[in-house]
């Protein structure tokens, strides 16, 4: 699929092969989780890398996170039947619990550092500082203000019993949004999230983080 | 449900449909329905704690299975469990009243840094169901909270929950300080979240890793038969 024709509910929900400008012949496979392809793409095309392929994994299964570690071997296996012999997995541990640092040393591939996405987006480090102060937070991402319908509010059931808010989120206190770019429509999108789950609000610009070198050190690893 | 489904008169079942009708309402999670069909059974004279297993903690079994299985997701058990507790609401008091059978006594909690207790409160209910006394000490727990309260409440069990990745690794923390203060063995250690697994839990000194409520409940029990066999 062509960067400009990603859209976010086939990221959300299938599996997608992204086709990089400029990577006809790929000797670099990324397989990232659907909720991240963006903005790898966007640190691919910013930093003018070649030589790599994206594949993306439905961002839906976070709700079945033991499912993940298996359907990562897959690609990769799947990608080396192909001939593509250097593979980065872009996923955090995501909730695997280790199976997924398993698999991918298992399988003889690297992996983002990082126990969630929010983590290495905010780094790592800052987030485990905060990890106390912010106990009760419930973070977004750019992708997540932008399908927070789709994978949070119906995802968990909300849409059809409006009570189960109150039982998911008891405990929290706050909506974190952590924004990979400046874009106040998002910035609106993550504001009415926070509103509708009865959380306070706080935006922090994080960028891409730790994904950003993740990206260009594995741009170099084919060389 | 159905609209022929909706033309259901609780009262005019008979014993066996209702339990079987409040199974189902059970699995669509319809609390008013389970309280009138609570309500129905008492007043035709069936004990509470019979009430409890064979129209509640049954039902319930049917919805873990096919949570199990991914026929059913979180929001439909927990629609499922917000039926069992409104049932359990209206008998707690009678089963206190008239006695039910006893099988121990768990401490429960969340691990300190994790705030999240869906799955906690799941298995705080079934053990109650299943006949357990539980001392459930929430959210967000220091090792001190549970060793305080297991000395305090003399408890056979100590139940730890975690969803997150990051505080998986407290439990260990609270087993390392049961052993040191030489209590390790008077209790049974069940732990339990969606990331953990049964390596996990050997490999921090637990009695057993529980994937889901219907897991600890059996496990629980196994666990309790062995110690009363011990003694």
């Amino acid at each position: 699929m062509p960067p400009a024709m990603l859209a976010d509910t086939a990221l959300a929900e299938s599996a997608v092969t992204v086709s990089i400008p400029h990577s006809t012949t790929p000797t670099i496979l990324l397989i990232a989780c659907g909720a991240l392809a963006r903005e790898i793409l966007a640190v691919i095309e910013c930093n003018g890398l070649t030589g790599m392929a994206l594949e993306c994994l439905p961002a839906t299964l976070h709700n079945r996170p033991e499912h993940i570690p298996e359907a990562v071997r897959e690609k990769i296996r799947a990608a080396r039947g192909r001939g593509i012999e250097t593979v980065h997995v872009v996923y955090a541990d995501c909730g695997t619990g280790g199976r997924l640092d398993r698999v991918c040393e298992e399988e003889g591939v690297t992996r983002i550092a990082g126990p969630h996405c929010y983590a290495f987006f905010d780094g790592l480090d800052d987030f485990a500082a905060r990890a106390d102060e912010e106990i009760g937070a419930f973070f977004l991402t750019d992708f997540l203000a932008r399908q927070f319908e789709t994978l949070i509010w119906k995802g968990m059931g909300m849409d059809r019993h409006p009570d189960l808010r109150d039982l998911y989120f008891a405990h929290y206190d706050r909506v974190v949004y952590l924004a990979q770019t400046d874009d106040p429509a998002l910035d609106a999108k993550a504001r009415a999230a926070a509103d509708r789950l009865g959380l306070r609000y706080e935006r922090r610009k994080t960028g891409y983080g730790a994904l950003a070198d993740f990206v260009q050190r594995a741009a170099s690893s084919g060389c | 449900m159905s609209d022929e489904e909706d033309d259901i008169v609780l009262s005019e079942l008979s014993n066996e449909e209702l339990v079987q009708q409040m199974h189902d309402d059970l699995y669509d999670g319809l609390k008013d329905e389970i309280l009138e069909g609570v309500n129905i059974l008492l007043e035709r004279g069936w004990a509470p704690y019979k009430v409890l297993t064979e129209a509640l903690v049954e039902g319930m079994r049917i919805v873990g299975i096919d949570f199990r299985d991914g026929i059913l997701f979180v929001p439909e058990v927990l629609l499922a469990a917000n039926a069992m507790k409104a049932g359990m609401g209206i008998l707690k008091p009678l089963l206190a009243e008239t006695g039910a059978p006893k099988q121990g006594k768990m401490v429960i909690g969340t691990v300190k840094g994790d705030i999240h207790d869906i799955g906690k409160n799941l298995v705080s209910m079934m053990m109650e169901g299943a006949g357990f006394e539980v001392v459930d000490l929430g959210i967000n727990n220091p090792a001190e909270n549970y060793l305080e309260a297991l000395e305090k409440e003399d408890a056979d069990i100590l139940g730890m929950s975690a969803l997150l990745t990051t505080t998986m690794p407290y439990m260990k923390v609270v087993i390392d300080e049961l052993k040191a203060k030489g209590v390790r063995d008077n209790y049974v250690v069940l732990v339990g979240g969606a990331p953990l697994n049964e390596e996990f839990g050997k490999a921090i000194g637990a009695d057993a890793y529980c994937r889901d409520a219907a897991v600890a409940v059996e496990t629980a029990k196994e666990y309790m038969s062995q110690r009363m066999h011990n003694q």
